[in-house]
């Protein structure tokens, strides 16, 4: 299959004052390319000063281990960083899971 | 235990993709921080790391780790101790906390604390520590159970399965890297008392000396003009070489002698070939054709030649490549009752004895290797080096060379057929 390309930070990035937050749309298939690409970048809005990482899941369909990893990442990163992190469009499924998981603990759901 | 069913569906799945993984055979570091991932996506573990036991150094060499910080050391001592305990403790998991009692955990007592690390597993496949896991806590705060440890425990073996395939292939590696440098310092060692011998031999004829080594060198140039392979090339070179090496047993006065000798020094000047073959069969040889290429290299296509007088089609063509080259080098220096011949006459020479002593594609492939020479085809200067500047540069040699070879390869693919045969 072609790169997954549906997932991209820049265009989607929105500067709220005074809290900057940055908007990150997870695709469809969180995987491991795309996967660390969204926490490298992520990892760069933080030390840029972002203060709050929305990860929008309204397009993402399948989650599977490793974008579970993937997000844990981004969530450590941001808590060391003080900035807060927020899912939002979550599926029921991945909700069910994360929840599972420990994850919800660590977000705010939107 | 039902309300943790789908958490097992999801770690199950984890588990098929990290052996999936493994069985891939994908790039090592990959897959390594790909397990990584999986491992921790499968139980929701926030941070962790995957290291690479060496057993020479005592180290844990971390292979990939997440969220572990840049303070986290990335190489890290194990004691006799510690071994000790990990290979009882076998491939289980272990508290970091509770196994304070360990060296291990006392020297990275702060590191892993910083860092919560939790657990610890040794990577233990076949009684040998491959490496190790370092888990940190788990996203819902809650301890490892019993059965996420046993996951874990899967997972690692799935690891360091991984770990130790990868370490059994550089071993491969390095063996086979073992045995290419011994085999080539067998085959220096072997080339150099070819090449010493050649030399010992010289020594008894004054009248001729450097003959053997001319002989390997001409044979060398053939078997490179007929394209053999560089093992083939190699081999023609040392039956050059030692083709004379019968003539060690011959008396010195016989071989020095300034004049033409007599039938019954003749006789005994003629047992060279045979007595050859005899010293060199006794000595295992990486090319075979070395002692028949002694034995025969006397022996003429039309049946008059010694020891044997065998024909054409018998004569092995590795001697008949080494008669040439020892046939050229005796009309090209001077010897005790003859001075050398001039470049033309030899050329002259070798045409018309062409089918009846020499083999015609051999005569062929020997001229045109020169005449390249001549026309500075070639950056080689092997033959100006073996004869001469002032002997190479004989009026009129070139257009000789042309015209016999005119004569004696009208199509150039004759010489081609004869070069592919000659290669079996
Ligand atoms: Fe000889
Ligand atoms: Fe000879």
């Amino acid at each position: 299959m072609t790169e997954n390309t549906s997932f991209d930070v820049d265009p989607l990035v929105e500067n709220v004052s005074p809290e900057p937050a940055v908007v990150v749309i997870a695709g469809d298939y969180l995987n491991k390319l795309t996967g660390e690409k969204i926490e490298r970048e992520c990892k760069d809005k933080l030390d840029a000063g972002a203060r709050e990482i929305v990860v929008d899941f309204s397009q993402t369909e399948i989650i599977n281990s490793i974008g579970i990893s993937i997000l844990l990442g981004v969530i450590d990163n941001a808590q060391m960083a003080g900035a807060k992190v927020v899912f939002s469009d979550l599926k029921p499924e991945s909700a069910e899971l994360f929840d599972m998981l420990g994850l919800t603990k660590h977000v705010t759901l939107q | 235990m039902i309300e943790q069913s789908p958490k097992l569906i999801h770690a199950f799945g984890a588990l098929a993709e990290l052996g999936q993984e493994v069985a891939n055979k994908n790039n090592f570091q990959e897959t390594i921080r790909t397990s990584l991932h999986l491992l921790s996506g499968a139980l929701g573990i926030m941070r962790g790391g995957v290291a690479r036991y060496s057993r020479y150094a005592r180290e844990m060499n971390m292979l990939a780790i997440r969220g572990l910080g840049d303070e986290f050391p990335l190489s890290l001592s194990v004691c006799v101790e510690d071994e000790r305990q990990f290979l009882t403790n076998g491939l289980n998991a272990i508290d970091a906390h509770a196994a304070r009692v360990l060296p291990f955990f006392q020297v990275y007592a702060a590191s892993f604390e910083r860092r919560h690390i939790e657990l610890f597993i040794p990577l233990i496949i076949r009684d040998e520590i491959v490496g190790g896991l370092f888990l940190g806590e788990k996203a819902t705060g809650e301890p490892y159970s019993s059965y996420e440890k046993e996951i874990i425990c899967a997972m690692g073996r799935h690891i360091g399965v991984a770990i130790s395939q990868r370490n059994l292939l550089a071993e491969i590696e390095r063996h086979s890297e073992e045995n290419r440098r011994l085999f080539e310092d067998l085959r220096r060692t072997y080339a150099d008392t070819v090449k010493a011998f050649a030399t010992a031999i010289d020594c008894k004829d004054k009248y001729t000396e450097g003959h053997s080594v001319r002989v390997g060198k001409y044979t060398e140039l053939i078997a490179r003009e007929l394209e053999w392979s560089p093992e083939q090339i190699e081999g023609a070179a040392t039956a050059g070489y030692l083709h004379d090496v019968g003539k060690l047993t011959v008396e010195r006065k016989i071989i020095n002698a300034p004049y033409r000798i007599n039938a019954k020094e003749s006789a005994e000047l003629n047992k060279h070939p045979s007595v050859g073959y005899e010293i060199l069969q006794a000595i295992h040889h990486p090319f075979t054709d070395v002692p028949l290429a002694a034995k025969y290299h006397h022996e003429r296509l039309d049946g008059r030649g010694y020891p044997d007088g065998l024909y054409d089609r018998e004569i092995p063509y590795i001697a008949k490549v080494v008669n040439l080259a020892d046939s050229f080098d005796a009309m090209t220096t001077d010897r005790p009752y003859k001075a050398r011949r001039a470049a033309i006459d030899v050329v002259d020479d070798l045409r018309r004895n062409a089918g009846k002593q020499f083999a015609p594609e051999l005569v062929i492939a020997f001229l045109r290797g020169v005449l390249r020479e001549l026309k500075s085809e070639t950056k080689d200067r092997r033959f100006r080096r073996l004869l001469g500047r002032e002997y190479m540069e004989a009026e009129g040699l070139a257009p000789a060379i042309t015209g016999a070879l005119n004569e004696l390869a009208p199509t150039s693919s004759l010489t081609y057929i004869a070069a592919r045969s000659g290669s079996e």
